[in-house]
């Protein structure tokens, strides 16, 4: 066994070349792209409330909390699907086709509501999964495997909700009961789909950082080829953040249902854009392999106090869809720039 | 998952696993590490293996050479699993061995350091060494959590690397991709060597590098045969190959031509054999 011989003091400091504000900059992005969104977040929640100090009121930010839950949700499943170089355009049609699924079950065919809940889950894994499979053995991009997945499964949405509302008074309480206050600080609530929410932000955020399929997952998205090299069964992986995205739509069907008081088959288009919105506000790379789930929580906060806080500002409604367009595109700008990082 | 890591190498199945670098073992009495005996591939009516046979000893360097198409790369790829040969047989501490996949030739002890290195660039130096081969905490956090020894990853790495002689490395944590292409090359390497445990292949190791550089990873191959790995070396620059190889193995036209040593024969006359103008000498067995 070889001894460990070298004294770390000899080592040389390496050379550096000369370090220019912006270049600081860059590198402190690149090394923490949490950063940026974080600042943002900071700058607009401290503009909104100079504006309109009711923006900070307790009452207010539980609003805002309430209003990005959905996206949050199923933008996390997006952030998964981003992270490995891909995209999931079928995202809103998952959710609502499961929250259907789940009414359906519940008040038409008079299923119990947990069993009807899991049935969702399950339906939002199975077309995740799908997915997954159509982009990892039948080997299509992402695009254009989800493109067609969002037709087929709004498309089954129609077929199984018939286009009928299924209203919360209508289902098994459990059904809604994301949308319950689940405890108040003040006039500060937060509901029971916030803490699902945030709960699997931690769950995600720990099995990216800290187990082995979070590191797959990086380098799957960072380089498909290298990783296959180094020995990763990429196939496997991708497979299994389609999968796991799917799971995730499904709760987040759950979630929306709560939020609406309701299972309605008209909405869930927007949630598409939206979601993808919140992951590259949130400083996760389109280019997969950079990026953290943390930063699409901050991106879907930033999102929903833009909105919230230019509507207590009285900007007309038309202006949130130019200041949240703005946005991803600085965003993505800057996403371009840190990763030229230096050599 | 692997077991836990107790220096350089990785995985040893003890002091025996590990031939003694240098050592005389007389020529007849040491058999090869790893030996082709008539490797066959055919695609279509292209023969890219007419007759692959190579063998490689204990604690040597044996480049392999040919002109571009002469095979030497489907031959090397038979060798680390990237290719299934139609006939012949390889042979590992004399044992036949069949690779599938790259991954089975690793699971024997054979690494392989790709002419693209296959890094990840956004992953950071430990966390691109036990790529595939992370290792967990023990216990509950592990098992269950499936949390994984960042802690201990990174103590392995820096040895690794350190012990590689890339002392300017300050900060383990640092992404690949703010590395240059002599420092990627050795997280390659020593990814190879602390993994690999009877054999290092290295696909033309220096071909992207600068002078300083490609002497740096010159000595880093020469530390890893003193270490005891024999290393197969695939590369153009005869220069590079004849500074450090001990054997070289001429491929042409998909066959063995001979095998020389840089004392034996000249630069000029190893191109000579390698492109016909010169016909191939008798081979040299061993020389270590």
């Amino acid at each position: 066994m070889a001894t460990d011989t070298a004294d770390p003091s000899t080592s040389e400091p390496p050379p550096t070349a000369p370090v220019t504000p912006g270049r600081r900059l860059q590198n402190l992005l690149h090394a923490n792209p949490i950063v940026g969104p974080l600042a943002v977040l900071a700058l607009a929640i401290l503009a909104f409330s100079l504006v309109n100090p009711r923006f900070l009121a307790a009452a207010n930010l539980g609003l805002v909390l309430q209003q990005v839950t959905v996206i949050a949700t199923l933008a996390l499943g997006q952030t998964l699907v981003i992270l490995t170089a891909g995209i999931d355009l079928a995202v809103g049609a998952i959710a609502v086709f499961a929250s259907m699924l789940m009414a359906g079950a519940a008040h038409t065919l008079g299923v119990p509501g947990p069993v009807a809940l899991i049935l969702g889950i399950l339906a939002g894994t199975a077309m995740g999964a799908f997915n997954g499979w159509l982009v990892t053995v039948v080997r299509l991009p992402p695009f254009i495997v989800t493109l067609g997945t969002l037709s087929v499964f709004f498309s089954l949405n129609a077929v199984v909700s018939h286009g009928e509302t299924i209203r919360g008074a209508e289902m098994p309480p459990i059904m809604t009961a994301t949308g319950d206050t689940a405890f108040r600080i003040g006039a500060f609530g937060v509901t029971w789909g916030s803490l699902i929410m945030l709960a699997l932000f931690v769950v995600f955020s720990y099995s990216l950082s800290s187990t082995a399929w979070g590191r797959h997952v990086y380098a799957t998205g960072d380089d498909l080829e290298a990783a296959r090299l180094a020995g990763i069964r990429t196939g496997r992986v991708l497979l299994s953040v389609y999968l796991v995205a799917g799971v995730i739509y499904g709760i987040g069907a759950w979630v929306l249902m709560g939020r609406l008081a309701a299972a309605s088959p008209n909405i869930g288009a927007e949630y598409n854009l939206n979601s993808i919105t919140a992951v590259v506000i949130g400083g996760t790379s389109l280019f997969g392999g950079r990026g953290l789930v943390v930063g699409t929580l901050v991106g879907a906060l930033i999102v929903g106090v833009f909105q919230n806080g230019l509507q207590l500002a009285g900007v007309d409604v038309v202006w949130q869809g130019t200041a949240i367009g703005l946005l991803v595109l600085v965003a993505v700008a800057v996403d371009q720039r840190i990763r030229k990082v230096k050599r | 998952m692997n077991s836990t890591p107790a220096g350089r190498p990785l995985e040893t199945s003890g002091p025996a696993a590990r031939s003694t670098p240098g050592a005389d073992h007389g020529t007849a009495a040491v058999p090869p590490v790893l030996q082709a005996e008539g490797l066959v591939k055919r695609y279509g009516a292209v023969t890219a293996i007419a007759e692959g046979d190579l063998e490689l000893y204990p604690g040597e360097i044996l480049a392999v050479i040919g002109d571009n198409g002469a095979g030497k790369t489907s031959l090397i790829k038979a060798l680390c699993g990237a290719l299934v040969p139609d006939a012949g047989r390889i042979l590992l501490d004399g044992r036949p061995v069949t690779f599938r996949t790259p991954m089975d030739a690793r699971r024997a002890g054979i690494e392989t350091v790709y002419q693209s290195l296959a890094v990840a660039p956004g992953l950071d130096i430990a966390e691109n060494l036990f790529l595939g081969r992370e290792q967990r905490r023990p216990g509950f956090l592990g098992s269950v959590l499936r949390l994984l020894d960042k802690q201990d990853m990174r103590t392995v790495a820096r040895r690794q690397m350190r012990e590689l002689g890339i002392a300017t490395l300050q900060d383990i944590g640092q992404a690949v991709e703010s590395l240059s292409g002599g420092q990627r090359q050795a997280v390659a390497v020593a990814r190879a060597s602390a993994f690999g445990s009877k054999v290092v292949i290295l696909d033309e190791p220096t071909a992207a590098l600068g002078v300083k550089e490609s002497d740096r990873v010159l000595q880093m191959i020469r530390d890893v045969r003193d270490w005891g790995l024999p290393v197969i070396l695939i590369s153009h620059n005869m220069p590079h190959v004849f500074d450090i190889a001990d054997r070289i193995h001429i491929h042409r036209l998909g066959r063995r031509a001979t095998v020389i040593t840089p004392e034996s024969h000249s630069m000029a006359e190893a191109v000579a054999i390698m492109t016909g103008a010169m016909p191939p000498p008798e081979p040299v067995s061993r020389v270590r």
